[in-house]
């Protein structure tokens, strides 16, 4: 077992570009990587000289500039076929973010294999992106959904599951919420739902940024996954899935690239990965995700939960000690429990004008309902605020975020 | 850089901490309409009890938002009351005019000339929310209610006995 280091987030903090400039005259407070993460230098090097060295389109010409990208491209799939912990790199696919891979699941695996009869469990909590494609569902093929119901503690609450997870075809679950930060129990999900007779789908937007992933150990049967919040580049991201259920599984988006032979009386599909990759890819922010990859590997993925760890519960904590009643904050209590978010509700003041005032003082937090809607029902509010943490914040960031409600609880006063 | 003073006047505090004509009415006779802003989750619901020859008798106003949309929402409910459809239409236009928001045509084509304030309508206090413009994600925020109360005034219409 490796010695975990931990994070030098001075070192850190460095390798952003965009931290070195202000805003409204204050540095830059960047508590929103839940949302989109910032870009390392690392990453913009790689795509800058990817361009200027290697650019050409891939796996169609046989000049000596085609042959590097194919193989820069291809490498970037290695390498988070490396970071997922996949067995074949032939099983990671990619496509514009974790909503496409999700998307990939429903137009293809679930319209050719549910119909009216079967069910999908899905939680109160899910993102939108692993709510509406469910939704078209079952409003095209009559397919039953179910919801697991959360806790007051914002955990998924299990009492019911073997009653709801009976008879269904399909499990799909966050990894991490990315409102209430809560890390939910996939393996134990993948072993009920395997046990019923199920697949499991993992929305891994917000879980493989942060925590150490294998998909193997998780015991998923779909993975879904996007670049941009993992210090990548946006418009990439994917989906994994075991090559025996990609097999079987027709083409999505149809075109170029993911064909074997076309005739004008039919067409036989290329084979994986790229059966599910039509046209143009994303290709130079391949490349980039491929080189966040490898930054994340240098700092350990293990030493990025540590310090996620850390620095949310000084978060929670010193959040509750400054503000005391007139802070809300959703979610586990407990740190070891969640990711880096912490969802919060400021009394008499909308997080709108929270972000708002917070602003101001070059504290960057997403405000509204972070594509939940349901969720947000259930809670029962509107809205929230949300902070969430990433490899280059410290706890200064989290004072200046005090601080700045301090203003705010100001200003809204009765 | 506009600083927060530019929009967050004492006046909208005033009218988000004591908002104004809050509440609902009987709907029908009143007509009841909702608005969304999809992108925040703001929401807000008009009541609007409309005479047969168009006057707007009462408005309440339900529903939850910022301080921006709550305190617009609150000002627009006290502007329009006992005014004609006419008029409150006019105001409409002069509001959404402050807010730099040109009409779109059917075809989705922006009007050639910008709509302009009717000289003749007097904003008053709702001029407190022209500091809004220099926060664009925040106009949409102001303007909820009032694409709402417009939707109102539409339906209502359609609801009035004929002549």
């Amino acid at each position: 077992m490796a010695i975990t280091v931990p994070l030098d987030v001075a070192r850190i903090k460095k390798d952003f570009p965009i931290l070195e400039r202000t805003t409204h005259d204050h540095r830059l407070v960047y508590l929103d990587s839940a949302n989109s993460s910032q870009k390392p230098r690392a990453v913009l090097e790689a795509m800058e000289h990817f361009i200027e060295h290697s650019y050409a389109n891939i796996h169609r010409a046989v000049y000596e500039i085609a042959e590097e990208a194919t193989a820069a491209y291809e490498g970037a799939r290695e390498a988070m076929r490396r970071f997922l912990n996949a067995p074949s790199s032939r099983e990671v696919i990619f496509t514009k973010n974790a909503t496409e891979g999700i998307n990939l699941v429903a137009y293809s695996w679930a319209r050719h294999n549910l119909g009216e009869g079967d069910a999908i469990l899905l939680t109160e909590m899910e993102h939108h992106a692993n709510l509406v494609p469910w939704l078209v569902l079952r409003e095209e093929k009559g397919v039953e959904l179910r919801f697991l119901p959360i806790t007051d503690d914002g955990q998924l609450d299990l009492a019911d599951l073997d009653r709801l997870i009976d008879g269904v075809s399909l499990v799909g679950v966050a990894g991490i919420s990315n409102v209430l930060g809560t890390i939910n129990p996939v393996r134990m999900l993948a072993d009920k739902a395997h046990e019923a007779g199920a697949l499991i789908l993992v929305d891994g937007a917000q879980y493989t940024p942060h925590m150490p992933t294998d998909v193997q150990a998780l015991g998923c049967d779909f993975y879904a996954w996007t670049g941009h919040k993992m210090l990548g580049p946006s418009g990439i991201g994917g989906l994994w899935a075991r090559e025996d259920l990609l097999d079987a599984m027709p083409a999505f988006l149809t075109g170029g690239e993911m064909i074997r032979d076309v005739r004008l009386d039919g067409w036989t599909p290329n084979e994986l990965p790229w059966k599910f990759e039509a046209g143009t890819p994303p290709i130079v922010e391949a490349v980039g995700l491929g080189a966040a990859v490898e930054y994340l590997e240098g700092l350990g993925m293990d030493a990025v939960r540590e310090h996620d760890v850390e620095l949310t519960g000084y978060a929670l904590r010193t959040l509750t000690e400054r503000h005391g009643e007139k802070i809300t904050i959703h979610g586990p209590s407990e740190p070891a429990a969640r990711g880096g978010v912490i969802s919060f509700v400021y009394e008499n003041v909308h997080p709108h004008d929270l972000s708002q005032v917070l602003d101001q003082s070059g504290v960057c937090v997403r405000a509204g309902h972070h594509c939940a809607k349901p969720l947000m029902r259930r809670l029962q509010v509107g809205a929230t605020a949300r902070a969430s943490v990433y490899v280059y914040n410290d706890e200064a960031d989290v004072d200046a975020l005090n601080e700045a409600l301090d203003e705010a609880d100001r200003l809204f006063a009765i | 850089m506009p600083g927060l003073e530019d929009l967050y006047r004492e006046i909208i505090l005033d009218h988000y901490r004591n908002p104004r004509n809050r509440g609902e009415l009987p709907a029908p006779p009143a007509v009841r309409v909702e608005g969304f802003n999809p992108l925040c989750g703001d929401e807000v619901v008009v009541y609007l009890d409309v005479t047969d020859d168009g006057t707007v008798n009462d408005i309440r106003i339900s529903g939850q938002g910022c301080s921006i949309s709550q305190s617009s929402a609150s000002m627009m409910s006290s502007a329009v009351k006992g005014k004609s459809a006419d008029e409150v239409r006019a105001l409409i236009r002069t509001f959404k005019a402050m807010m730099s928001i040109h009409e779109q045509r059917l075809d989705g084509s922006e009007e050639e000339e910008p709509i302009q304030p009717d000289g003749d309508v007097k904003l008053g206090d709702l001029e407190a929310l022209q500091g809004v413009v220099k926060f664009p994600v925040r106009i949409k925020c102001a303007t909820l209610s009032w694409n709402t109360l417009a939707q109102g005034l539409d339906e209502a219409a359609a609801e009035a006995p004929a002549g």
